[in-house]
C-alpha cells in the first residue's frame, strides 16, 4: 500500500508541489503540453534571473524518476518470485499447489518470469536511471512532463496486461516478445514517447558535451524501437491472436536477430549507461578512461547487430549465417572487456572504498559478472562448444550470470544510490541491510550459476555419450534424473536472491517513510574558467 | 533465406546511420576534450537540498522560496 501511495503522489509534497509550480505558469485555458513548454521557457528565463541571486535554474523532474525507481523494486520482487516458483516446479512438478491449474503451469509462468524481470524490473530501472542521468548530465529539466508521465503509466499498463495475458495462455510464442499485438502497439506508443522525452532533453541540454552514459541510453532506446517493430510484425486474426509476418526458419532468424540484440541493447547498452554514471558517482572518482568509454560505445554498437544467429547453430539456418553469427559474437569480446576493465579500474587507487561501501560492492561485482558472462557468451557461440552447451542448463546458467550478476546487481547498486536522493535523503535507511543484501544475493547467484554449469555440462556429455555399437548410452530421462539435485541447488540460489530483494524492499520502505518526495533545483550554470 | 535480404540491408543502413552519428560527434567537437566530461559529472552535486541547508549555505535557494520567486 505504501508503494502505491508514493507512486500515486505524496499528498503533502511530491506531485502537488510540482503541480502548484506548474500551475503558476500555465496560461488560463491553455492545454497541458503548452503549459509545460511555457514552464520550461519560464524556468530558463528565471534561471538567468536567479543566477545572480542564488544559483538555481528551475527544477529537475524527479517525479517520474521516483515512480520508476519504486516500481523497479516492486517488479523485481514480483519477477523473481515467479522465477522461484517455476524453479520449484522443476523440482516438484506435481505439487498440489499448482498441479492441474493451467494458468500456473510452467509453460505459462516462464514467459511471465522473463517478461517481468527483463521488461518490468529491468525496464523500470532503465527508465528511472536514464531520466535521472539525462537530466543531471544535461543540467536541464526533462522535456515534456506529461509525455514522461505517459511513459510511466503506459509502461505499467503494459506490464499489468502481460501479467494477465501470459498466464491465460495468450502469447505469440516468440521468446521475449510473447505479448500479443494490441499490447505491442501500446509498447510502441510508450517507446516513441520515451524517445521524444529522452532526445528532447538532450536537445535542450545546457552543457555542450553529451556524457557517454547518454550515448548508451540513446543507442538502447533507438535500437529497441527498431527491433520491436521488425520482430513484432504480425497479422492479427482476432483481438488476442495474431500470426507472425514471417514463417519457419525466416521467423527463427528474425526472432533471434531480435532476441540477441535485445540482450545487447536492452540488457547491455542500457545498463552500461547506468554503469558509466553510477560507478563514478558512487566511487567519487572519474571513470578510469573517458577515452576508452567512448571507444567502448562506438565499438560495441558498430559490431553488435549480427550475433543473433549463434542461437540457431546446427538448425535449418544456412551454415554461413551461423558462422557469421559466431564470428561477430567472438568480436564482441573486445569491446565488452574494454568496458568491464574501464569500469572496474575506476576504483584504481581507491580499492579501500570497496571494503566499507556495499553499494560499490554491488556495482563492482556486477562488472565482474559482466566480464564473466561476456567471456562465456562468445565461447558458447563457438560451434564446437555450442554442440555441447546448446539446449542444456548451461545456457540457463549463462543467462542468469548475466541477468542476476550483471543486470540485477548494477540495477540494485544504482537504486541504492538513487532512491534516497528521490526522497530528500543522503543514504538508505540502513547501510548494514545493504551489506546483508549484497552477501545474500552474491551467495544466491554463485549457487545458481554453479549448479547450472555443472548440470549443463553433465547433460551435454550424457546426451552425446555413445556405446561401442553406436547406440546412445543414456535415455533422456536419465539426464533429467541426474539433474535433479542441481535443480534443488538452483532453487536455493534463486530463493536467496529473492530474499535479498525483500530486504531491499524493507530498506526502501523505511527510507521512503522518513523522506519527502521533492524535486531538486537545477544548479545555475557556472561559467567555465579558461 | 529471403529474410536476409531484409536483415542484411537493414544492418548496412544502420551502420551508415551509426557512421553519420560518429561523424557528427567528431565534427561537432564532442571528443575535443576527453578528460573534462569525466570530472564534470562529479562536480554536479546531487545531494538533496535539505541536506545542503543543514550543512552549509543558509542563502541556498530552496524549492519553497523558488516557488515564491515564481509568483513575483
Amino acid at each position: 500500500m505504501g508503494f502505491v501511495w508514493f507512486v500515486a503522489g505524496h499528498p503533502e509534497t511530491g506531485l502537488r508541489s510540482t503541480g502548484g509550480r506548474t500551475r503558476t505558469h500555465i496560461a488560463p485555458g491553455g492545454p497541458c503540453a503548452l503549459g509545460q513548454q511555457y514552464f520550461e521557457r519560464g524556468a530558463t528565463t528565471m534561471g538567468a534571473e536567479t543566477r545572480t541571486a542564488g544559483g538555481v535554474a528551475g527544477m529537475f523532474n524527479y517525479t517520474v524518476v521516483r515512480q520508476f525507481a519504486i516500481m523497479t523494486v516492486v517488479w523485481g520482487i514480483v519477477g523473481m518470485l515467479v522465477g522461484v516458483i517455476i524453479a520449484a516446479q522443476l523440482l516438484w512438478p506435481d505439487l498440489v499447489l499448482w498441479d492441474g491449474i493451467p494458468w500456473l503451469s510452467y509453460g505459462r509462468l516462464r514467459p511471465l518470469h522473463t517478461n517481468a524481470v527483463i521488461f518490468a524490473f529491468g525496464g523500470s530501472a532503465l527508465f528511472a536511471t536514464s531520466y535521472y542521468v539525462v537530466q543531471r548530465t544535461c543540467q536541464v529539466r526533462l522535456f515534456s512532463g506529461p509525455l514522461a508521465a505517459f511513459t510511466f503509466w503506459g509502461w505499467q499498463v503494459v506490464i499489468v496486461l502481460a501479467a494477465i495475458t501470459l498466464p491465460l495462455g495468450i502469447t505469440t510464442s516468440k521468446e521475449y516478445a510473447e505479448l500479443e499485438w494490441p499490447i505491442d502497439i501500446l509498447i510502441t506508443l510508450v517507446w516513441v514517447s520515451y524517445a521524444i522525452v529522452f532526445f528532447g532533453t538532450i536537445a535542450m541540454r545546457k552543457t555542450p558535451h553529451i556524457y557517454v552514459a547518454n550515448w548508451f541510453f540513446g543507442a538502447f532506446i533507438l535500437t529497441v524501437a527498431l527491433l520491436h517493430l521488425v520482430n513484432s510484425a504480425a497479422i492479427p486474426v482476432t483481438f488476442w491472436k495474431s500470426y507472425s509476418a514471417y514463417a519457419g526458419a525466416q521467423d527463427a532468424m528474425v526472432q533471434w536477430w531480435y532476441g540477441h540484440n535485445a540482450v545487447g541493447f536492452f540488457l547491455t547498452a542500457g545498463f552500461l549507461g547506468m554503469m558509466y554514471y553510477f560507478v563514478p558517482k558512487q566511487a567519487g572518482r572519474p571513470v578510469y578512461s573517458y577515452r576508452l568509454s567512448v571507444v567502448h560505445f562506438w565499438a560495441l554498437i558498430f559490431t553488435y547487430m549480427w550475433a543473433g544467429p549463434h542461437h540457431l547453430h546446427y538448425t535449418a539456418l544456412p551454415d554461413w549465417t551461423q558462422s557469421l553469427g559466431m564470428v561477430f559474437s567472438l568480436i564482441l569480446l573486445a569491446p565488452s572487456w574494454g568496458g568491464m576493465i574501464n569500469g572496474i579500474m575506476t576504483l584504481s587507487g581507491a580499492w579501500h572504498k570497496l571494503r566499507d561501501d556495499p553499494i560499490l560492492k554491488f556495482l563492482i561485482v556486477s562488472l565482474s559478472f559482466y566480464g564473466m558472462s561476456t567471456f562465456e557468451g562468445p565461447m558458447m557461440s563457438i560451434k564446437t562448444v555450442n554442440a555441447l552447451s546448446h539446449y542444456t542448463d548451461w545456457t540457463v546458467g549463462h543467462v542468469h550470470s548475466g541477468a542476476l550478476g550483471w543486470v540485477a546487481f548494477i540495477t540494485i547498486g544504482s537504486m541504492y544510490y538513487l532512491i534516497p536522493r528521490m526522497f530528500g535523503k543522503t543514504e538508505m535507511w540502513s547501510i548494514r541491510l545493504i551489506t546483508l543484501h549484497f552477501w545474500i544475493a552474491t551467495i544466491g547467484v554463485v549457487l545458481y550459476i554453479a549448479a547450472m554449469w555443472i548440470a549443463g555440462v553433465m547433460q551435454g556429455l550424457m546426451w552425446r555419450a555413445l556405446n561401442a555399437d553406436g547406440t546412445l548410452t543414456y535415455a533422456f530421462v536419465e539426464g533429467v534424473k541426474a539433474t535433479y539435485p542441481f535443480y534443488a541447488i538452483r532453487l536455493l540460489g534463486g530463493f536467496l536472491f529473492f530474499g535479498g530483494m525483500l530486504i531491499m524492499a524493507w530498506n526502501t520502505i523505511k527510507t521512503v517513510a522518513g523522506g519527502k518526495a521533492e524535486d531538486a533545483p537545477i544548479p545555475a550554470i557556472v561559467p567555465a574558467h579558461a | 533465406m529471403d529474410i536476409l535480404l531484409l536483415l542484411i540491408p537493414l544492418s548496412v543502413v544502420l551502420i551508415l546511420f551509426i557512421g553519420a552519428g560518429f561523424w557528427w560527434s567528431v565534427k561537432s567537437g564532442q571528443f575535443d576534450d576527453l578528460e573534462g566530461p569525466a570530472h564534470r559529472i562529479l562536480a554536479d552535486d546531487d545531494k538533496p537540498a535539505a541536506v545542503d541547508e543543514q550543512n552549509s549555505a543558509p542563502t541556498a535557494l530552496t524549492s519553497v522560496n523558488l516557488r515564491d520567486a515564481d509568483k513575483r
